[in-house]
């Protein structure tokens, strides 16, 4: 099997293919049509494995998992849940499995998972039981860093696996904050410094960001990437301070979206997706002309890339996990909208056109291969 | 019905949205004195149900109800009687 393209709609899930000429994408699907899915992911380490995280309007949260490429799926034993509370204690309960993300290369079945209310949950056995990752559900600070959330909820997202040490852990939180482990999540530490929080009443506060998006380069690990509620940033590790790169944005885009993602080989290129973050927030796309913005110098310039898309009247809305690539040399870049469509940016977005619309509201689009 | 009752069985319906862990099941039979028990001896049966109706915490889920002939329950700790019926609601507004 080749390529797909997987679509987490808030209906279902969806899985689109492409012809040898990526001219037509088939869909298939959907699968667990009506239920929730929040993220569909591949296992880099065994591609036939794809996790799922799921929930209903009705039911609680979990996890379902595949061993056939998604032909086929079987619900966690265990899905994530937090510790029971003491007496006294608030108690929390998982709403959503929001994220997932693979372990590290060395650590075949481990896969970690962000939650709502904001909790980080671990598989060992390739996401049939899950248990909570204690340092951070437990951390004295946890209720502070977390100590509120968007309109849908609080998030925990962009778990990330340092490809040199599984235990250097990064985690983002809306609202809340970026997050460093270096002990496997035993130990947590705020990673906020140069990122704005005009929301907040003190403009250098440690923790209480709102980062979207926060994506590490697989190749250049040092080099990360945030799109943030307060502009695009990125920070060059050991480094502690972000730089805020979207200042470099035409003044009139700003620099407010949900999602960022990366070249696959090229950390100097990074694509995001403006967003209109004025007034009450509409988190349209910037006077209904839908665009993706990419820069190939690291943040220093930014070059829009609107063709094939509308050109007006469009009022686009895509959230953080709905973009990706494909691992082409010249990879394809694709998008997923609230609005049901998946575009593809063929050429790193040089030319785009419509592969889908009509779905659900789509909460996520990822790459298997 | 698809698992044999007991002396102490009740009747659980099921509704439709968690009929994929009952193999299709609308009714089925599941043994113990209170809710809790029930509930645990359904999850024995029907392996993942408890958890999308009840979390971690023990808290009936917020589009949950759960009635106990026509009692509505609130508790966990709730008596059941044999051959009474537990009734598990999925109460869904909004698109």
């Amino acid at each position: 099997m080749g390529e797909t393209l997987w679509v987490g709609t808030r209906k279902g899930a969806f899985a689109l293919r492409p012809d040898a000429r990526r001219r037509q994408w088939r869909l298939a699907g959907p699968q667990f049509l009506g239920h929730i899915i929040h993220h569909i992911v591949q296992d880099p380490r065994e591609p036939n494995v794809l996790l799922m995280a799921a929930k209903t309007g009705h039911l609680g949260p979990t996890v379902y998992r595949s061993t056939d490429r998604g032909r086929s799926w079987r619900e966690a034993a265990q899905p994530p849940q937090f510790r029971r509370a003491a007496e006294g204690e608030t108690a929390l309960a998982v709403q959503r499995v929001f994220w997932l993300t693979p372990g590290h290369a060395s650590e075949s079945a481990t896969w970690y998972a962000g939650t709502s209310p904001a909790g980080l949950f671990r598989s060992a056995d390739g996401g049939e039981r899950w248990e909570p990752v204690a340092g951070f559900n437990d951390h004295p600070m946890r209720a502070k860093w977390a100590a509120f959330g968007t309109p849908d909820g609080p998030f925990l997202h962009s778990i990330l696996v340092d490809p040199r040490d599984p235990r250097h852990l990064y985690i983002a939180i809306s609202v809340g904050g970026v997050f460093e482990s270096l002990d496997g999540g035993q130990e947590w530490a705020p990673l906020n410094e140069g990122c704005a929080a005009d929301f907040l009443p003190d403009p250098n506060a440690a923790f209480g960001h709102d980062p979207h998006c926060l994506v590490q380069h697989p190749l250049a690990p040092d080099r990360l990437y945030q799109q943030n509620h307060c502009g695009i940033y990125r920070l060059d590790r050991p480094a502690r301070r972000w730089a805020r790169i979207g200042t470099a944005m035409p003044k009139k885009i700003g620099d407010i979206g949900f999602p960022i993602v990366v070249h696959p080989e090229d950390a100097e290129t990074a694509w995001v997706l403006p967003m209109d973050g004025q007034t009450v927030w509409p988190r349209t796309s910037i006077a209904g002309r839908p665009a993706v913005y990419r820069t190939q110098d690291g943040g220093r310039s930014w070059r829009r890339l609107d063709r094939g898309l509308p050109e007006r009247r469009a009022w686009l809305t895509v959230l953080r996990q709905a973009m990706c690539t494909d691992r082409r040399e010249r990879p394809g870049v694709y998008f997923g909208t609230t609005g049901g469509e998946v575009w593809a940016g063929a050429s790193g977005g040089e030319r785009w056109h419509l592969i889908v619309q009509h779905l659900p509201e789509i909460y996520s689009v990822t790459y298997a291969v | 019905m698809n698992a044999s009752p007991t002396a102490r069985a009740c009747t659980v319906r099921i509704a439709s949205p968690l009929r994929s862990y009952t193999g299709g099941a609308a009714k089925v039979a599941a043994d113990g004195a209170t809710l809790a028990e029930v509930l645990a001896d359904l999850d024995r049966r029907f392996p993942g149900i408890r958890f999308r109706m009840i979390d971690e915490q023990d808290a009936i889920r917020p589009h949950i109800r759960l009635y106990v002939e026509t009692r509505e329950v609130k508790s966990l700790s709730e008596a059941v009687g044999a051959r009474e019926t537990v009734h598990v609601i999925c109460a869904l507004s909004g698109g």
